[in-house]
Parts: C-alpha cells; sequence; structure tokens
C-alpha cells in the first residue's frame, strides 16, 4: 500500500505515492533525482543527508517521506536563487571550506538552519550547530570561518533576499 | 616560465570543482542512475577464522526478484596488487569476519537481502589468531596455508608456512658493535591499533557486462587503471575489453585505492549479462568488511654516546595485517625502509615484519604507515632525551637527517630533500620552546615526521591537453581529485606554463579509462608532483606548436613570439593573437589554413630509483622524495577526570613550493584533525569470543567533530625546491596526520608527567595512569 503526498520542493510542488517505508532521503534521490542529499550512514549519525524542511535542518534519512506531507523542503539544489548562489556557498567558495564535497550540501544546509534562527552566533554556537555534521576532509577550520562570514553577510544589505 | 613571475601557482584561484560541490550538481557514484540496475547483497563470514565445507546457493536463487547469484567455486581467481593471496569470494577457508563468501543480485535491495539470508554456508570454525604474538607463535594455526604458492611483486618476501606476509630487514653499520660503545641504551615499545579510514562516502561499485563481453564499471575508487589492471589479471580479460569509470569520490585516505568491491560487482555482472549491478556497503559494513588501517606492535632500543648523538637504534616494527595483505605488505616495506623516521641512525637493526591474523583486512591509510611508526619514534627521541637530561628539541636537532646526512638505507641526501631542521626550529618558536612558562597541568610538545611516495619505481602519470575551437584549454588527468585539490592545482601549472587566464582553462578530472591518459594511482601523496610534471611537459609541447605556427603566421622567427595572457605576441612589431585563432590552426586572410588543432600528451616516471637490497635494505635511492615535517601542539589535562583539551596544533612542513596557499592550508588542518581522531579516539574493538568488531557504527566508533577542533590550527611551509618536483612542489597530503599523536603525548606528559605508549590516549587511560604516578609518589 503506498500513500499519496504533496510536498513543496525547492518551490516547485510535487505529489507523489510512496511506500510508507520511504525514507524522505530515498525519495529525495530515488524519486526527485536530488541527489545533493548523501546517505552517509542511514542511521542519522553523519548529517550527509541533512535538508530544510520547513527551514529546519533534519536528517532525511530519519523522517519517512509520508511525513514530508504537506511541509516545505529546501534541499542544496534549492538554495540558490534565481543564479545566485546563498552567502553561505559563496562563503564555502572563498574560504575553501570543502574538499570531497560530500558533506558539504549538509554542511551548508544545517549552517542555513543555523543562521535562521541565529543570525550572529559566536564560534562556538557553530561547532555546536554543526556538530552532528561529520566532515573527514577538512579538519572543519575552513568551515566556521565560512560560516561566521556568511552570517556577517547575511545580516548586512547583501543577504537580505536570502533571509526569509 | 623563464624569467617570469609565477601569475597561478602559489595564489589561492578558485577550487575548480567548487561550484558543483556547493550547488548539489557533483555526481558521486551512487548518486548516478543506471536503467533496471540489479542491487547486491554480499554474504559475510560470521566466523573470523574456518573452512569452507559447503555453499549452497539454490534457495537464495530462488527468492523472487534474484537475477544472480555467484561464489567461490565460479570464480577461483586471486587478487591483489602486491600480493595475490585474496579470491573473488572465499573459496575454501574464511579468515575474517566479514570475509565475501557469496553476493546475490536481485530486482530490489530488500529481495537482495531475503536472497543473501538464504544462502547455507557450512563452515567448519578453526582456532583464529588475533595478534601479532598469537600470529607469529610457533604454534599459530596458518591464516594462509597456501601463502607459498602465491604471485607477489618480486620486492615482497612472505614466508611460506608461516603467518608472515612480508618482512623488510634493514642492516645499516654495525649495530651490536655500535650499541656496546653507547654509555646508554635506553628501550621502550609502543602500539597502534587498527582503525578504519570513516570516508564520509562508502565504498560503491557499479557494474555491467554487456552482450558483446565488455565489463564496465563506476565505481569510488582512487585508481581506475589500477582497478582495471587488476580486473583484468583476475578475470584473465584484456584491458581493452574492461572500462572503469570514477565520478566523484567521497573522501578515500587509501581506503579505496587499489582494489575493493569492483571484482564482487563484476563477477556478478558476469552472472546477469547486459545488466547493472550495485554493490554499496552499509556503514556498518564498512567498519569492518572492507578494508582497516594495520595495528602495529613496536620496540625500540635506542644506543647514545655522552655526546647525545644515537649511535645505535634497533626497530623492530610487527604489523597486524588482518585476514589479507595484498595491499599491506607494502605498508609493511614502507615503514621499513623508513623505520629511522626524521633521523640519521649510523648504526640500524630494523625488522619491519607483516603478520597475518583473523581480523579485518588492513590496507593503505593516509600515511601508509608512517603515523604508526612515528608514534613510536618519536615517543622514544623524547624519551631518550628526558632520561639523558636533555632537551628534546635540542637532541632532535642533534640527530635529525639533512643535506649530507645518510637515511637508514644509505642514502646520502642532497640539498634539494627538505629540511626538518627549520621545521622543527619553527615548531618549537612557535611554541615558545624553552621560554621557562610553566602551568599546571598545561603542556607542550611537538614530533616530527617524515614519508616518501611508497610506489613501485616505475609508478607513471600522464596528461592530456587540447584546445577547444575558442581557445579554451581543456586538460584531462586521471589523478582522482577526492578534495585535496588535484584539479585546481593541475589547472594553475596549465595556467601559469600557457599563460592563460585562469578561466580559460578546464580540467576533465573525472577519469574513464577508455578515454583518458593513463596514471598508475592517486595515492603515495605524488599527484601534484607526478601529474604537475606531466601537465608541464605537455604544456610545453602546446606551446611549442601554438609558436610554430604564430611564426608562420606573423612571418617572423618563433624564437621572438611570446605567449601572454591567453595570446600569441610578437613583442618587437606588437603584433598577437588570441589563440582562438590558432587552436585549431591558423588561416590566412587569402584563405589557406596551416598546422592543426593544438593538443600534446606527456608522461612522467620518476628516474634513477634502486631497488633495496633484500638482505639489508641499503640503497643509494630506494624513493623519489621525502616530505618532512613537525608539528606542536599544546594541551591542558583535567587531573581529577582524565580528560585533556588540545588547544593548539602547529606544524610546520618543507612542501618545496607551495602551489596554492588555502588548499595546502586545507590539507594540513583536514591531516592534523584526523590525527587528532586517531590520536585521542578512535581505535576499532575486536570481541575476541566471536572476533567481530563491536563499535561498528558512527555512534560507537567516534571521530572528530566540529566541537572537538583545537580552537587553533596553525600551518607553515619552507620551501627547499625538490629537483624533480614541477616548479620545485612535492608532496603534503599524507604528511599531515602522521606526527599529532606523538606530539598530544608528548605534550600531555609535559602536562601531567604520564606516559601514554598505546593508542589511543583516552582520558580512561590518562586518569589511570595520573592514578598510578600518585601511588608511586609518596605524599608531599
Amino acid at each position: 500500500m503506498t500513500h499519496r503526498i504533496t510536498v513543496r520542493v525547492n518551490g516547485v510542488l510535487e505529489t507523489a505515492q510512496v511506500d510508507p517505508r520511504r525514507s524522505l532521503l530515498a525519495f529525495l534521490r530515488d524519486d526527485l533525482d536530488l541527489t545533493g542529499a548523501k546517505e552517509g550512514c542511514n542511521e542519522g549519525e553523519c548529517g550527509a543527508c541533512v535538508v530544510l524542511v520547513d527551514g529546519k535542518p533534519i536528517n532525511s534519512c530519519l523522517m519517512l517521506a509520508v511525513e514530508a506531507d504537506g511541509r516545505e523542503i529546501t534541499t542544496i539544489e534549492g538554495l540558490a536563487r534565481d543564479g545566485v548562489l546563498h552567502p553561505l556557498q559563496r562563503a564555502f567558495l572563498r574560504h575553501h571550506a570543502l574538499q570531497c564535497g560530500f558533506c558539504t550540501p549538509g554542511m551548508i544546509l544545517t549552517a542555513a538552519g543555523l543562521l535562521a534562527e541565529n543570525p550572529d552566533p559566536t564560534e562556538d554556537e557553530v561547532r555546536r550547530a554543526l556538530s552532528g555534521n561529520l566532515c573527514r576532509c577538512t579538519g572543519y577550520r575552513q568551515i566556521l570561518d565560512a560560516v561566521r562570514e556568511a552570517a556577517a553577510e547575511l545580516r548586512g544589505a547583501a543577504g537580505k533576499e536570502f533571509v526569509r | 616560465m623563464s624569467g617570469r613571475a609565477a601569475r597561478w601557482v602559489g595564489t589561492d584561484v578558485p577550487r575548480v570543482d567548487g561550484l558543483e560541490k556547493v550547488t548539489g550538481a557533483a555526481r558521486y557514484t551512487a548518486d548516478l542512475k543506471f536503467p533496471r540496475m540489479l542491487h547486491a547483497a554480499v554474504v559475510r563470514s560470521p566466523h573470523p577464522h574456518a573452512l569452507v565445507r559447503d555453499v549452497r546457493l539454490e534457495a537464495a536463487a530462488r527468492v523472487p526478484g534474484v537475477r544472480a547469484v555467484a561464489a567461490g567455486r565460479d570464480f577461483p581467481f586471486h587478487v591483489g596488487i602486491y600480493l595475490k593471496d585474496q579470491t573473488v569470494f572465499a573459496t575454501d577457508r574464511v579468515r575474517y569476519v566479514g570475509d565475501p563468501v557469496a553476493a546475490v543480485a536481485a530486482e530490489t535491495p530488500e529481495a537482495a537481502r531475503e536472497a543473501a539470508a538464504r544462502v547455507e554456508v557450512e563452515y567448519e570454525p578453526l582456532r583464529p589468531v588475533f595478534d601479532v604474538a598469537e600470529g607469529l607463535a610457533p604454534d599459530a594455526p596458518l591464516v594462509h596455508p597456501e601463502l607459498g604458492r602465491y604471485e607477489c611483486v618480486p620486492w615482497i618476501t612472505p614466508r611460506a608456512g608461516t603467518n608472515v606476509c612480508n618482512h623488510l630487514k634493514v642492516r645499516k653499520g654495525d649495530y651490536e658493535a655500535a650499541l656496546r660503545r653507547c654509555a646508554h641504551a635506553i628501550e621502550h615499545r609502543f602500539s597502534v591499533p587498527q582503525v578504519q579510514h570513516v570516508p564520509l562516502e562508502p565504498h560503491v561499485s557499479v557494474a555491467r557486462m554487456d552482450g558483446a563481453g565488455k565489463l564496465e564499471v563506476w565505481t569510488s575508487a582512487q585508481s581506475p587503471f589500477t582497478v582495471r589492471h587488476l580486473l583484468c589479471a583476475c578475470f584473465r580479460m584484456p584491458h581493452g575489453d574492461v572500462r572503469v569509470v570514477v565520478p566523484h569520490v567521497g573522501g578515500g585516505f587509501g581506503g579505496k585505492a587499489g582494489i575493493n568491491l569492483e571484482p564482487i560487482a563484476a563477477a556478478l555482472a558476469m552472472k546477469a549479462r547486459g545488466r547493472w549491478v550495485r554493490v554499496m556497503v552499509d556503514r556498518s559494513e564498512e567498519f569492518y568488511a572492507v578494508v582497516v588501517r594495520q595495528g602495529l606492535e613496536a620496540r625500540l632500543v635506542t644506543g647514545v654516546d655522552r655526546d647525545g648523538k644515537v649511535l645505535a637504534q634497533k626497530l623492530q616494527y610487527l604489523w597486524n595485517c588482518g585476514g589479507y595483505g595484498g595491499y599491506g605488505v607494502n605498508v609493511v616495506r614502507a615503514a621499513g625502509y623508513t623505520c629511522g623516521g626524521a633521523y640519521e641512525f649510523p648504526n640500524v637493526w630494523g625488522d619491519s615484519i607483516g603478520v597475518y591474523t583473523n581480523r579485518p583486512v588492513g590496507s593503505a591509510y593516509r600515511g601508509f604507515g608512517m603515523q604508526e611508526i612515528h608514534w613510536a619514534l618519536e615517543q622514544q627521541m623524547t624519551m631518550v632525551a628526558l632520561e639523558l637530561g636533555l632537551d628534546p628539541v635540542e637532541f632532535r636537532l642533534r640527530n635529525c637527517l639533512g643535506p649530507g646526512k645518510s637515511t637508514v638505507t644509505g642514502q646520502v641526501l642532497d640539498e634539494h630533500a627538505g629540511r626538518v631542521d627549520r621545521c622543527i626550529r619553527k615548531v618549537a618558536e612557535e611554541l615558545g620552546w624553552g621560554d621557562g612558562r610553566r602551568e599546571p597541568y598545561r603542556g607542550r610538545g611537538l614530533a616530527c615526521a617524515v614519508k616518501a611516495p611508497a610506489m613501485p619505481n616505475d609508478a607513471a602519470s600522464s596528461v592530456v591537453l587540447k584546445f577547444c575551437e575558442d581557445g579554451m584549454l581543456e586538460v584531462l588527468i586521471s589523478g582522482i581529485d577526492y578534495g585535496q585539490g588535484l584539479r585546481t592545482v593541475a589547472a594553475q601549472f596549465a595556467a601559469e606554463a600557457l599563460d592563460l587566464p585562469f578561466d580559460q582553462v578546464r580540467v576533465r578530472g573525472l577519469p574513464d579509462t577508455d578515454l583518458s591518459p593513463y596514471d598508475w594511482q592517486t595515492v603515495a601523496s605524488r599527484q601534484t608532483w607526478a601529474t604537475g610534471n606531466a601537465v608541464l611537459r605537455a604544456a610545453e609541447s602546446c606551446k611549442q606548436q601554438l609558436l610554430a605556427m604564430a611564426a608562420r603566421a606573423f612571418d617572423a622567427p618563433a624564437a621572438r613570439l611570446r605567449l601572454a595572457d591567453g595570446r600569441v605576441l610578437d613583442p618587437e612589431t606588437g603584433r598577437s593573437l588570441p589563440l582562438a585563432r590558432l587552436a585549431m590552426g591558423y588561416q590566412f586572410d587569402d584563405g589557406h589554413a596551416i598546422g592543426g588543432p593544438v593538443a600534446a600528451a606527456a608522461g612522467f616516471v620518476p628516474e634513477g630509483l634502486i631497488f633495496l637490497d633484500p638482505e639489508t635494505s641499503q640503497s643509494p635511492k630506494p624513493v623519489a622524495k621525502w616530505t618532512f615535517g613537525c608539528q606542536g601542539v599544546e594541551l591542558r589535562v583535567d587531573p581529577e577526570t582524565g580528560r585533556f583539551t588540545v588547544e593548539r596544533i602547529v606544524g610546520c612542513y618543507d612542501v618545496g613550493k607551495v602551489v596554492h596557499p588555502a588548499l595546502i592550508r586545507g590539507q594540513t588542518y583536514g591531516g592534523m584533525v584526523q590525527g587528532l581522531g586517531t590520536g585521542v579516539m578512535e581505535e576499532l574493538l575486536l570481541d575476541r569470543a566471536t572476533g567481530r568488531i563491536r563499535n561498528a557504527s558512527l555512534t560507537d566508533y567516534k571521530i572528530p567533530t566540529a566541537e572537538d577542533v583545537p580552537s587553533r590550527l596553525e600551518a607553515h611551509f619552507v620551501e627547499t625546491p625538490q629537483a624533480d618536483g614541477p616548479l620545485g612542489a612535492r608532496g603534503i597530503g599524507e604528511h599531515t596526520m602522521i606526527p599529532t599523536p606523538a606530539a598530544i603525548a608528548d605534550a600531555l606528559y609535559d602536562a601531567c608527567g604520564v606516559r601514554i605508549t598505546s593508542l589511543p590516549i583516552t582520558a580512561e587511560k590518562v586518569l589511570a595512569a595520573l592514578r598510578a604516578k600518585a601511588e608511586d609518589e609518596p605524599a608531599p
């Protein structure tokens, strides 16, 4: 038996029949081909699958697709607006805050969730917010710098269009 | 480039793969959709050591949706990069918990898992060996009774009839005689557990054999050509009938070097002709079933004269290789010929011995044995210094390698070899070494690092450069950029050599063995150096083609012309042409054309490398290059709990040339934090009763998070040009995690007087040592 769900994904209304056991991650990756969210552990420990659900960062491997019915989802593919990169994406590029890139989508979306709640986080607050997103390559240093610089940009005029 | 200041090399150009990675556009193997792809499940041994009496596949084959079932009897072929000691599936014996015995491919993952559960395997359990001491015991059960019959490269020496899969001996000078002349002989032992790479992307391979018999494999791997070569050797296929493609790779750290899941995917693809089959391990299998880092037991004896000069050094490294040593035997070898680390020891007795056990399979891991041996040797140097009342920094400077000094293999270093003394001095200065500052339960320590590329002497790289119609340059490489920045660095070298605007270069770095130039492997911190050299050579050839055509176009001597910012310029007349006018050949105003599309291929192989002597390992040049460095640590300890906080890590490496400052800082910070992980938290825990790994999940096996990162990470560099390096550059990728654990241990000793000699350095060990120390010392 499948369930009919309606979800707004990156601004587009998607209607689908899904198996009740299907994770949101599998739905996004396999049904919608939004593969920016990665499967790193399937147990909510690595954060590579994080997407924004109603603006909050969620491990999509631990959420069922049916639970997303009626919600608004943003994946990494939908973060840029009209071809303009989000200040976090730009800051990650400027600071070389990525290497293999596998954790990057989840890292950026978790940071986006943080900055929506707390526009001016301390470094410790950024560390705490990102502690569920594992990165094996960068040592996190350049990521922490990128997030705080993006926060400053979002607080300024240039970031207004991205504040929801 | 002669005479002109570097324009791109040495600057923070944008990462060429950045945009696709921050937008989710970058596709990794598991992101790709293959039509009607089958899903695989692997049947793995639940026993650490057992004979396989029977494998029955009939019930599995009857599960609805199953399309292929494969087991060892169908594929009795051996595979392994240096020692061919493994079959695609275990045939008559399983050697670790997780050893593949069979696999199934089905229409859904659920059907595959159900079918795998119905494969019936009859085992006859045998006594396992888990530790090197057990493995070396005279009555030890043999993990590989067939060891003497395996094929291997000539520079690996397995001992048939034992569990020794490789033994490298270093004999330099006269150790025994020198030791007798020493005022002091100091012995210590150290140990390192097995750990796992934990790339964020688990291993995954997808394969299909088409109706014409061509095998195609898309895989998360570090070395597409080596995967192809080893698949061909395994399945007795010509290289032209196998195609390997590597999309973006989500971290490897050595775990995706050589060959891993690809033979299983290929075997299933051969059974389900025409269908794509995906083999993907879950996070738990990633921990125990693919590859891990070897464990180490080290025993060091140091003989020192009255002036604080080491005269005699004995080093015994016993490696816990796990169930197979196909790749790990070369870790054993590298640790042997590097056994003396960054020091000059005139008399050396070194043994590096690989021992099969019934643990997970040891393989390459960032540092390739060097972090493990430096854990032992660097602490030993500090302990010897302190026991003799010498300053550990001064003691290191007195004994370290440098130009004119000789390594354990008798290689005399020249002025291009890099300067560890400068790295030590820089780190000591940054730490404020010798400033007399002492605060209770705060400590400082430092440790050195050295590593050479561990690879066959003829390991090669090649590239293709070709121009597009609009004058844009495409660079084809087959080194894998899994984040270290190779594609960006290749673009820098190409733009530099041809004086192109940086955005006029595109690096095609997702290699396809059908289309891309040959590259041995992306390992050994060799790519910036090897691919960089090949890019410079190919660029020179393109440059000559462009200048020759322009000379005819301008009717001017080619020697007078030069490339300038995407144009060919005649400085005397001021005439110039954009490369777009020359890229496909040049056409004169009357219509006649000359030349043709500009393109070049070039390769690189290190020259002058000489095999080690089989009995003594002496060689004037056993490896292509050495990269030296040093790291310092500052930390504080809570004496009530044993918990300690690493507050600062400062590193200095002699990289020859900083090609990209931000990328090299990223490599350094990343290595430091990975080193912190193996230093203070990581260990695969084995249940001796069952042979299973007890912490095979990210819940139970912790790696550093953003909260664990020291508040200060600092990277410094020395630039002693490498003679055969592109613009002087040498490798750095692995070196950044080598000295971290030893530096932490030294800082801990400095802080509270306890010495931890077994990794990881946990709060529990520190607290126990603090209590033991308090009991030993009378109350004040």
